[in-house]
């Protein structure tokens, strides 16, 4: 009887139960659309942050260099060799500096780092800058002038002339990475796309990782060489950076690149790379660098995600505060109008009720119907929506809107550094384009059935609650 | 079977008090039919309210076979509806959703009777007002007087002691009114039934064999020997 009824009463008030199921399918439609949306924020700024950081990395270390004397910081120098008269003037000349901008470490800051409580991992890496010149320098002549022909001797100027060089420079950033270490670093942000990474015996090995970009730009396979400071390295494998910028174009041990800088780079690293045991010990991790390291400057991924701004950081801004109230908005106005209506369709059936109490029919049976009316529109009403939603998230994924995020400005900004977060930070409108995509999750559908059970229940109380109070006798006197 | 003693019902209307019944007293017998007269708003349908247990008395006591119904629960007083009271009202009101069979089956519903006895029970209920063949019927696909042998079936399905008739054939026309009239009095008869029947209707009240006439809330009852 209550499945027979109730269906023939969704039937009968066909048009008032559409009105409650469409207006329950659009607030759990739009909350739908606008949580996958949000979500498929969260994994472009995760993909973002992602390219800039590195899986597994939650906090980097770095030491800002101190303030520059006066007239301004030292520009960095690299030396050509001359020859002496008569040698060859064809020169090849190998510049390896670390990155300006930031004071390498003591090797003994990632002991010291790792030794903080909550932390799972921390390994050391040094950013260097290799600059190749060749070409030919052609020294200049002495040479003196020489009189006009009918003109008056007099004292001869002296000059130097003819002199010239011919140079190609080829610039390459070089990172030295802890390869006993390799779920933590600058290379964990990369998958080995070809040939294979560093093992813990690389420590003094002539092997060289390349970022496939770099790669594929200087036509370099595996088992090809690349030359830093004077020695080959044997290509061992290529690299593939998830999304975005990778942190360098060659990663080398970084034993050997401390011991090939020019600058006596021995024991020194410019970023330790850290990770915690878990995601909620980031905080205290980061509060206890802080405090126990000194001069050390932390950087989480929450504080690289505040200096990302572009396009993705207002779709975001959008989606999480606009998105949200409205959504939360339109659910409430749906719930009252469900609630209003099935309010209204009790009271249209006073005699009904009032004659089904006058049969025998108890308070909670009446109640019970009203709310299985109810709570039917809302399932029904949920299963539209969730139709909606996933509609709203697919057009959105198949739109797939590019978002762009920049990250960092000149200043640098705390978290700078040799490393990826230096590199993300130190350039100015660097940019990570993502395409959006709304994936809708399996939580956001069971939050859609329960919006939808709810506004049901929330309805059928409006309406329970109308017929509960319902007197038989007044039901039928107001008949009369 | 039933013992009315100084039964008052009063309403308020806004700051306007109404004295629907005044000090009533009234005695029903196990198989009496009484006929109940008096004009719109004198108080006949709440006296049927108050016979009914659909509504209390300010003052006094109704007494159904030595139970005061004034003083039962909300939930008692469903009980006594559910199984000993049938009620014919004069607009039938049916649930116009729910087939002639389903509509008699909703009397049985409170009772705990299982779906399969339900249907056979409402069954044979319709085809003892002669509507039989109009099982599946709903409701606005039978006449006035079809929809009136429905409510009269859903009212003795559960083969109550007392049957209340509020104006049963008020809506009717003359052949439809003596054919229901038919119908209940056949019932009453063969069922032994207490019928207690409201009616503006002068025919019927003057084949009825007790007459109450009650006006501003009081009552006179007659008995009629010729009936």
């Amino acid at each position: 009887m209550f499945f027979t009824y109730l269906r023939r009463e969704l039937r009968r008030r066909r048009k008032a139960a559409v009105v409650v199921a469409l207006g329950l399918a659009l607030g759990i439609g739009l909350v739908i659309t606008v949580a996958s949306v949000s979500t498929g924020m969260r994994d472009a700024q995760d993909e973002v942050l992602h390219s800039l950081y590195g899986v597994g990395t939650d906090l980097t270390v770095t030491k800002e260099k101190a303030e520059a004397e006066e007239g301004g910081a030292k520009p960095q120098r690299f030396s050509i060799g001359g020859g002496a008269d008569g040698e060859d003037t064809k020169r090849t000349d190998d510049n390896l500096m670390p990155l300006g901008g930031f004071e390498n470490l003591d090797d003994s800051v990632v002991d010291q780092v790792r030794q903080q409580d909550g932390v799972a991992a921390a390994v050391g890496a040094l950013a260097l800058t290799d600059m190749q010149f060749k070409g030919e320098f052609k020294p200049g002549e002495i040479k003196q002038d020489q009189p006009e022909p009918g003109e008056k001797p007099k004292e001869r100027r002296m000059f130097v002339g003819g002199g010239g060089a011919d140079v190609d420079v080829d610039s390459f950033t070089v990172t030295g990475v802890d390869v006993t270490e390799s779920g933590v670093g600058p290379l964990s942000s990369s998958k080995i796309s070809g040939g294979s990474g560093f093992t813990a015996s690389d420590t003094n090995a002539l092997k060289a990782v390349v970022d496939s970009a770099y790669a594929k730009d200087k036509d370099l396979q595996v088992g090809d060489t690349v030359t830093i400071k004077g020695k080959k390295f044997e290509v061992s494998g290529i690299a593939t950076a998830d999304t975005g910028a990778s942190v360098s174009n060659v990663y080398i041990p970084l034993k050997r690149a401390q011991d090939l800088a020019d600058v006596d780079m021995k024991g020194k690293v410019s970023t330790v790379y850290v990770k915690a045991d878990s995601s909620d010990d980031i905080g205290a991790v980061k509060s206890a660098i802080d405090k126990n390291v000194d001069g050390a400057t932390v950087t989480s991924s929450a504080d690289l995600a505040e200096q990302v701004s572009g396009n993705l950081s207002t779709a975001s801004d959008l989606a999480n505060n606009i998105g949200k109230w409205l959504s939360i908005a339109v659910l409430i106005a749906a719930f009252l109008v469900a609630g209003l209506l099935t309010m209204s369709a009790v009271s249209r059936r006073v005699r009904e009720f009032g004659t089904l109490k006058a049969v025998g029919w108890r308070s909670g049976r009446v109640v019970r119907q009203v709310m299985g009316e109810a709570f039917v529109n809302g399932i029904i009403g949920g299963a539209l929506g969730i139709a909606l939603g996933v509609g709203g998230a697919w057009l959105v994924s198949t739109v797939a809107p590019t978002l762009t995020a920049t990250t960092g400005g000149e200043q640098g900004g705390p978290g700078g550094g040799p490393g990826p977060i230096g590199k993300a930070l130190r350039s100015a409108n660097e940019s990570v384009e993502i395409a959006l995509h709304a994936p809708v999750t399996l939580d956001v559908i069971v939050l859609a059935v329960v919006l939808a059970a709810a506004g049901g229940i929330i309805a059928g109380c409006f309406g329970g609650w109308r017929a509960a109070r319902l007197r038989p006798a007044d039901a039928l006197r107001r008949v009369e | 079977m039933y013992r009315l003693s100084g039964v008052s019902k009063r309403y308020r209307r806004g700051k306007q008090t109404i004295d629907a019944l005044d000090g009533i007293d009234l005695t029903i017998d196990q198989g009496d039919k009484l006929v109940v007269q008096g004009p719109t708003g004198g108080g006949k349908s709440t006296l049927l309210q108050m016979l009914g247990g659909l509504d209390k008395p300010t003052a006094g006591s109704v007494e159904l076979d030595g139970t005061d119904l004034a003083k039962l629960s909300e939930a008692r007083l469903t009980k006594v509806r559910a199984s000993t009271i049938g009620f014919v009202f004069q607009s039938w009101n049916l649930i116009p959703t729910l087939n002639a069979r389903e509509n008699v089956e909703a009397a049985l519903v409170p009772l705990g009777v299982r779906a399969k006895e339900r249907r056979r029970r409402a069954a044979g209920a319709l085809e003892s007002v002669g509507l039989g063949e109009r099982l599946t019927h709903l409701p606005s696909e039978l006449s006035g007087g079809q929809q009136q042998r429905v409510a009269i079936a859903r009212a003795i399905v559960k083969e109550p002691k007392v049957l209340l008739a509020d104006e049963p054939t008020g809506n009717l026309d003359e052949d439809m009114r003596d054919e229901i009239m038919a119908v209940l009095e056949s019932l009453w008869r063969e069922r032994g039934l207490t019928f207690v029947m409201v009616t503006h209707d002068s025919s019927i009240a003057r084949k009825a064999p007790r007459l109450a006439v009650i006006r501003k809330g009081h009552i006179k009852v007659s008995e009629n020997t010729r009936a």
